[in-house]
């Protein structure tokens, strides 16, 4: 049997919260963790009578985004009812918009895979569009019954939609990874995914590689986290494309991921696919969008991270992944710009190697985010400076850098010079001190210059390690060369 | 246009409304009515007609986004008919 190449096709859609104070239609507070239903108010649990206000916080957080990806910010939205029955969803319906979303089209750019192999690829948006989110229900046992918490009910959410332009689960998270450091960097949501902050529903489907009609798609529900978001789909598609070469057909279905088994299951076939019967919501008028308002937004926008990674580049010579990996999110790019700020643009590429890399490390093993860093960017730009002036070696700053995280050198920004200082780490460079050291290291190891002399090049890198011991690793491992060269040439 | 009573089921079923045979028969006669009426409509040339989403001429007024409520859940809860731990309490649905 021939094997059929097949081609993956995924559209994401991101159920974003808005870090509001209030709820999208009422003046509840959207704060986690309180008492249940302390913050659902008349408007939330839909008592008879009252009626919905839309919260300008949440309007003026979609024109952001919609900014922030290039997309068009509709002067006239219009909000509509999506009709279901549930018991979190005391109206028997959610307000969300329909026809005319806030914000239509758009682009976004990922950077997927590593290395060698990473590329560039731009995924269109569809829409994004503000609705309020349903309460929470409880079906641990209370007596045979569910119990509902409403106090999320009413919480603003932006919905992004994106064309089906994914072709693998990589593409995927890398979509959902740059949507996610978006929506952080214009402070529009606090991305937090255990909370339910940032939802992730794939549309997963396959077809022979040539083939322009999509394959029927199955849609996996509320993935809130990377990992799961990748096995998911992973796991879907595989299935998708057992059951094609098996001879089977796929059903149009929505499907739950289960992170214990690593499988998706069936929650409801197209048949009992829900019927939502939109229409436009009565109780409120279409949301006008001034031009004034949307010059006013994006004025007040923050440099995005696309151009921030266009500006290192271009400013500070940093290579592609370079510059991706530092506009990865906020807070790096943020320490980083800092950092080169205190230590000079010429020491742009040492900055960025020193954040990318030592840092990265010592934070990911201590599980800090780079904003807690116990390091400051004008500490580490102080120590980056004394690297470029020559006053220590690389191997040197290392211990620096030790120095510098467990608080040593008093703490201000010139902290690595007085722990260069106290602990004598200055580099020596002072050739007749070298030389001396040459001396003694010829004279103790004779074997290893008869090795060097009969053509052994290893013997050569033996003797500047150990005159490199000798002076404790601070003399300039260039100037030892040089020397011990001329010395065994002479 | 005319509506089977399959149809009419479908979407009383929807609405969570039980409807008898007899009233099945009614409400799809009054049904077709209004698709009637809906039919008339759709005769007249729209074409360049921006569809209205309100009869109003106006735009939704906006709130400053401020926490203005306060806690009233042992008001609200005073007239549910079941409580517990703060929650309301319904009947098992497990989707």
């Amino acid at each position: 049997m021939s094997r059929t190449d097949w081609e993956v096709v995924i559209g994401l859609e991101v159920h974003s919260q808005l870090n509001t104070a209030s709820k999208i239609f009422s003046g509840a507070s959207t704060a986690f963790g309180a008492e249940p239903n302390a913050q659902a108010s008349a408007v939330d649990i839909a008592l008879p009578g009252v009626l919905p206000v839309l919260n300008r916080g949440a309007v003026e957080r979609a024109v952001r985004f919609g900014l922030a990806i290039g997309a068009t910010v509709a002067p006239k939205s219009v909000f509509a009812r999506k009709n279901y029955f549930y018991p979190d969803l005391p109206k028997g319906y959610q307000i969300s918009q329909f026809e005319l979303p806030v914000v239509q089209g758009g682009a976004i750019t990922i950077r997927v895979g590593e290395g060698d192999k990473a590329y560039e690829k731009t995924v269109q948006l569809t829409r994004a569009h503000l609705e309020e989110d349903a309460g929470k229900s409880l079906h641990e046992d209370f007596h045979g019954m569910s119990g509902i918490d409403l106090n999320r009910a009413g919480t603003p959410l932006l919905e992004i939609v994106s064309e089906p332009d994914m072709r693998s689960s990589a593409e995927a998270v890398a979509y959902a990874r740059a949507l996610h450091a978006l929506v952080r960097w214009i402070d529009i949501c606090d991305g937090n995914m255990q909370e339910g902050s940032f939802r992730c529903d794939a549309n997963v489907s396959v077809r022979p590689r040539g083939q322009e009609k999509f394959g029927t798609r199955r849609e996996i529900k509320n993935l809130n986290s990377f990992r799961f978001l990748q096995q998911a789909i992973d796991y879907e598609v595989q299935w998708q494309i057992e059951r094609l070469e098996d001879g089977g057909t796929i059903q149009q279905a929505t499907v739950l991921f289960d992170p214990d088994s690593g499988e998706t299951r069936m929650m409801r076939s197209k048949e009992d696919a829900h019927d939502y019967r939109y229409f436009p919501d009565p109780d409120l008028l279409p949301l006008v969008i001034s031009e004034e308002w949307i010059a006013r937004v994006r004025s007040e926008l923050p440099e995005l991270p696309e151009a921030m990674k266009a500006r290192f580049v271009a400013d500070f010579g940093l290579s592609a992944y370079d510059a991706t990996t530092l506009t990865a999110s906020k807070e790096v790019a943020a320490y980083f710009q800092a950092t080169v700020d205190a230590a000079g643009k010429a020491n742009a590429k040492l900055c960025a190697n020193w954040v990318m890399g030592e840092l990265a490390a010592r934070l990911n093993k201590a599980e800090l985010d780079i904003a807690a860093s116990p390091v400051t960017p004008a500490q580490l730009a102080g120590m980056v400076s004394r690297i470029a002036d020559n006053t220590i070696s690389n191997a040197i700053a290392k211990k620096v850098f030790e120095a510098l995280w467990n608080g040593e050198g008093g703490g201000s920004a010139d902290a690595a010079d007085q722990i260069i200082d106290q602990q004598g780490l200055k580099q020596v460079t002072d050739s007749g001190a070298i030389e001396g050291l040459i001396d003694e290291v010829l004279a103790a190891n004779p074997k290893s210059v008869e090795e060097f002399r009969s053509g052994k090049e290893k013997a050569f890198n033996a003797l500047v390690g150990q005159v490199m011991k000798a002076s404790k690793g601070k003399a300039n491992p260039g100037q030892v060369n040089e020397l011990l060269r001329r010395k065994l040439q002479a | 246009m005319s509506l089977s009573n399959e149809q009419v089921g479908h979407v009383a079923r929807l609405a969570r409304i039980a409807l008898t045979e007899a009233e099945t028969e009614a409400t799809r006669r009054k049904l077709d009515g209004i698709f009637g009426l809906i039919e008339q409509m759709q005769a007249v040339d729209t074409t360049g007609v921006e569809p209205m989403s309100h009869p109003q001429e106006l735009a939704t007024r906006l709130r400053e986004d401020a926490v203005i409520e306060t806690d009233r859940r042992a008001a609200f809860q005073a007239i549910a008919p079941q409580t517990e731990a703060g929650l309301y309490l319904v009947p098992k649905v497990i989707e």
